[in-house]
């Protein structure tokens, strides 16, 4: 899993640097790997840049504390295990494992999220074109379709968690999967979209209406970064 | 605990249904027809407002006029789905309303029994001295009061994601206490008796605490109710823990 995660994190620092973020220094220290060191990537935009479907004290919480705890808590999980590898203490570092995947995880999902999301002023909201558009339409019969699909696995969603599209490496094709809590897409799937239902996602604004969250954040998807990894893969 | 088995056979025995369930009030009836009773959203026993500072009177507003009543509507509807899917011999959809009925039935337990185990700050029922044989024991297994409420904290910061920590009795003569925490809305299962349980779900805290989710298990412990949670201990208690 380690391995995996120090992998998966400099093809995001990547993907960062191509979304074109203004704060070009900082987001390349601070989205690489200190000595194997996890960090917080800075957001490709501003904190109110996805009001008002998403409020810039949301964004602020989500991005400088949320994130950040998971960003902390996958860095004393690794120094864990580290420390448990050099003595020997296998024990040690399995008990460790649901940490590790818990805030791993978030970071991974969180560090996605970010980057599939962009203000309605620019990237965001609209539909999908292209090759994209072309395998949501075959998949899923229509971008509409899918949209539905996808708002109902959220709402389905019992407790914590996130919905993604996703494409199936060996087939080619989409799917929607749910993951409870932090559980990142891993196995034959490759994440597109993700959206995140946990309740620090929406509750400051939308409290307990959920569903009027799950219609807004159509508005902010960044289909160009949804698009980029469909192509990539 | 809810025993969905006994629930289910209970509905097998009644299939007719008429009517759409497009509303609340159709489900209720749809419910009465087949003799049973739609679950009902259960008073406060104290004002929104009773548990500031520690639990604000929005956060309380909300908790329980409108998630706590999600729960039950949800319930009382998926109950309705499943006797149409019996009727209809539908399988398939009376396996999926399972889970449904699960996680809106715990929701409606766990709040049930939530609402009950919190009192206002200050008043005679926060008191530990409301729990002395509770305490007794406490002092048995943990070692300390304090260790027993540095051990449940710690449950409770453990959870990852939605899910309750619970202080329960165990099943079985001369069982001891012991700290459960349960995922999502899963209900205390197994003959343990819930003696007082903490909703750790973001909505639970959230408008007031924010992310620090710390302060909140911090000042929960000032609004536990005692006495409440005394008379679960004690097997006082009339409350029900099954659906
Ligand atoms: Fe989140
Ligand atoms: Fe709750």
């Amino acid at each position: 899993m380690s391995s995996t995660l120090l992998r998966t994190v400099p093809a995001l620092r990547g993907a960062l640097r191509a979304s074109g973020a203004p704060k070009a220094a900082g987001a390349m220290a601070s989205t690489s790997f200190v000595r194997g060191k996890a960090t917080l990537p800075d957001l490709p935009y501003d904190y109110g840049a996805l009001e008002p479907h998403i409020s810039g004290k949301i964004m602020e919480l989500h991005h400088a504390k949320h994130h950040q705890t998971y960003v902390n808590g996958l860095n004393s999980a690794l120094q864990t295990i580290g420390e448990a590898e050099s003595k020997g203490d296998f024990t040690k570092a399995a008990t460790v494992a649901p940490l590790l995947n818990f805030h791993g995880g978030g970071h991974i999902n969180h560090s996605l999220f970010w980057e599939n999301l962009a203000p309605a002023s620019g990237e965001g909201g609209g539909e999908p074109d292209g090759a994209l558009k072309k395998a949501i339409d075959s998949d899923f019969g229509s971008f509409d379709t899918f949209r539905a699909q996808m708002n109902t696995a959220l709402a389905g969603i019992q407790g914590s968690g996130w919905a993604w599209l996703v494409k199936d490496k060996a087939a080619g094709t989409l799917g929607l999967v749910t993951r409870a809590n932090q559980d990142p897409v891993s196995g034959p799937y490759v994440p597109l979209l993700g959206i995140d239902a946990w309740e620090h996602a929406y509750y400051l604004q939308y409290e307990n209406r959920k569903a009027e969250y799950f219609d807004a954040i159509w508005n902010v998807v960044n289909w160009k970064t949804v698009a980029g990894r469909f192509e990539k893969t | 605990m809810v025993n969905i088995g006994s629930l289910w056979q209970y509905l097998a025995l009644h299939s007719t249904l008429s009517g759409d369930s497009t509303n609340t009030n159709n489900t209720a009836n749809n419910l009465a027809k087949m003799g049973l009773a739609a679950y009902t959203l259960p008073a406060l026993p104290y004002a929104y407002d009773a548990l500031e500072p520690h639990i604000s009177a929005q956060i309380m507003e909300l908790h329980h006029a409108r998630h706590h009543q999600a729960y039950v509507t949800n319930l009382n509807k998926a109950l309705e789905s499943h006797v149409a899917a019996v009727a209809a011999g539908d399988v398939a959809a009376q396996i999926a309303l399972q889970q449904v009925v699960k996680f809106n039935g715990g929701g409606h337990i766990n709040h049930s029994l939530f609402w009950k185990n919190l009192a206002p700050a200050g008043s005679e029922d926060a008191s530990v001295a409301q729990a002395k044989g509770l305490v007794a024991e406490i002092e048995k297994t943990w070692g300390s009061f304090d260790g027993f409420k540095t051990a449940f904290s710690a449950a409770l910061m453990g959870i990852q994601g939605s899910g309750w920590g619970w202080l329960v009795k165990e099943a079985g003569n001369g069982a001891g206490l012991r700290i459960v925490t349960t995922k999502d809305q899963d209900p205390v299962v197994g003959g343990d008796v819930p003696v007082f349980g903490v909703d750790m779900w973001e909505h639970a805290y959230y408008l007031q605490y924010l992310n620090g989710k710390a302060a909140y298990v911090e000042n929960i412990w000032n609004v536990i109710n005692w006495r409440t949670a005394e008379e679960r201990f004690a097997g006082r208690s009339e409350e029900k823990t099954e659906l």
